[in-house]
């Protein structure tokens, strides 16, 4: 992974673990120990922010920044990629197994049982 | 017009050769052949109905499909064309019609591809966007991502710079390490031979014609055709049974059962994952090298005749 891809990761990950919106300041803070010039956390959260998974409000004269969803909300968000659910979407990415139909999978699993079977 | 009514034909033999080759067994012996053949069938099917459109459209320019569509743009750009005399009685205006119909037909075509190919484009950035943030490397899979989700999904973002492998927790549950071995070698396969790029032609059809039935049963089995081409490569690596276990666990790892008559629109034909996993267990016989030369031969022989009649003058 590239340097900016982690520390978009790590910005994230305080972002989501602090329950309220920061500021530039006190993200830097949080990642004392990295060690981050106020001008890199802030083209990281300008980066995040263009790719819309933080939103930010203007307050005083500082932004406050706030993740746009929650990491669970994301991780939904690909595996419903991933499973093919969305209908248009099936051309942007190979699932090694389209959604299933409940018929299916339970064709699925009979077989699977009758393969299992001798061995057990 | 000899032209026009060659091309007709040949618009019709694709259609019908599209169909018998949706029911032909042979494709899952030879996935290749089969795609390239379905590709070949949905290009030539296209071009030689705008030719045949052009042709009898353009029939008074004698000069055929191609030469008179120079003409006419010829002409719209001196501003010689006067539509008025040319549209005069019934025969002039089945021709206008006809041109009409063509660059429609032609605009339809690739606005769908373009349109297709941007959506593609923006699903799969915005995905690898989210992926940077909350997939994680394993040391049980070097060169994929996972991702912490207990259904299980396996699946492969393609891209030029950007292409990944992404599992999902809940698929490192279900598979032992060989299996894994397998789905990874199946994903890598439609990265390495971009067959997102396969089928995309088909998909756009799919979106530019979302109601016509047809094109959506044609799509899922090129799509089907696609699967079966990686899960050869993969099995060159590793052995077939492993790879049909995994395609079993997934499936018994697989949503849970619909209410009845949700999925009323499901066709009774075997499912394509069965499918694929009987042609993993019980190898058929691979396509027979000399068919598939001949097969290959009389697709490159329609492409050159379609070229050809967009020529002859009359």
């Amino acid at each position: 992974m590239n340097r900016l891809g982690e520390l978009e990761r790590a910005v994230m990950d305080v972002l989501w673990a602090r329950n309220e919106p920061m500021t530039v300041r006190e993200v830097g803070k949080a990642l004392a120990e990295r060690d981050l010039a106020h001008t890199t956390v802030m083209t990281v959260l300008d980066r995040l922010a263009k790719k819309k998974v933080v939103t930010r409000a203007r307050e005083g004269r500082a932004w406050r920044y706030r993740p746009a969803a929650s990491r669970e909300a994301y991780v939904s968000e690909l595996m419903f990629d991933a499973l093919g659910q969305t209908g248009d979407r099936d051309a942007a990415l190979a699932a090694f197994v389209q959604s299933m139909d409940g018929k299916e999978a339970a064709a699925l699993r009979r077989a699977l049982s009758e393969i299992e079977q001798p061995r057990n | 017009m000899v032209s026009a009514a060659l091309l007709s034909l040949v618009a019709v033999g694709c259609l019908i050769a599209m169909e018998a080759l949706h029911r032909a067994k042979w494709p899952s012996r030879g996935p290749y052949t089969a795609v390239i053949t379905w590709q070949t069938l949905g290009l030539a099917w296209g071009v030689s109905t705008i030719g045949a459109l052009l042709a009898f459209g353009l029939s008074s320019y004698q000069l055929g499909a191609a030469g008179g569509s120079l003409a006419l743009a010829t002409d719209l750009v001196t501003g010689r064309l006067i539509l008025t005399e040319l549209s005069q009685g019934v025969e002039g205006v089945s021709h206008v019609v006809a041109v009409v119909l063509a660059l429609v037909l032609t605009l339809v075509l690739f606005y769908g591809l373009v349109s297709s190919f941007v959506q593609v484009v923006r699903v799969r950035r915005r995905h690898h966007d989210l992926l940077e943030l909350v997939a994680s490397e394993h040391p049980d899979v070097p060169g994929a991502r996972v991702v912490d989700h207990p259904a299980a999904a396996a699946y492969c973002l393609p891209g030029v710079l950007r292409s990944q492998v992404v599992i999902s927790a809940g698929a490192l549950a279900v598979l032992d390490n060989r299996e894994l071995a397998a789905v990874l070698a199946h994903e890598h396969a439609h990265l390495r031979q971009r067959h997102d790029l396969v089928l995309l032609p088909f998909s756009s059809l799919k979106r530019a014609f979302p109601r016509v039935r047809l094109v959506r049963t044609y799509y899922e089995t090129v799509a089907l055709l696609i699967e079966m081409c990686a899960d050869d490569q993969a099995s060159r690596r590793s052995s077939s049974r492993e790879l049909a276990m995994a395609l079993l666990r997934f499936g018994a790892a697989g949503p849970a059962p619909v209410p009845a008559g949700a999925m009323a629109a499901v066709s009774e034909a075997e499912p394509g994952v069965m499918q694929r996993v009987n042609r993993l267990l019980s190898p058929a016989e691979e396509l027979p090298y000399h068919a598939g030369a001949v097969i290959m031969g009389g697709s490159a022989f329609l492409l050159a005749a379609v070229t050809c009649l967009w020529h002859i003058p009359v």
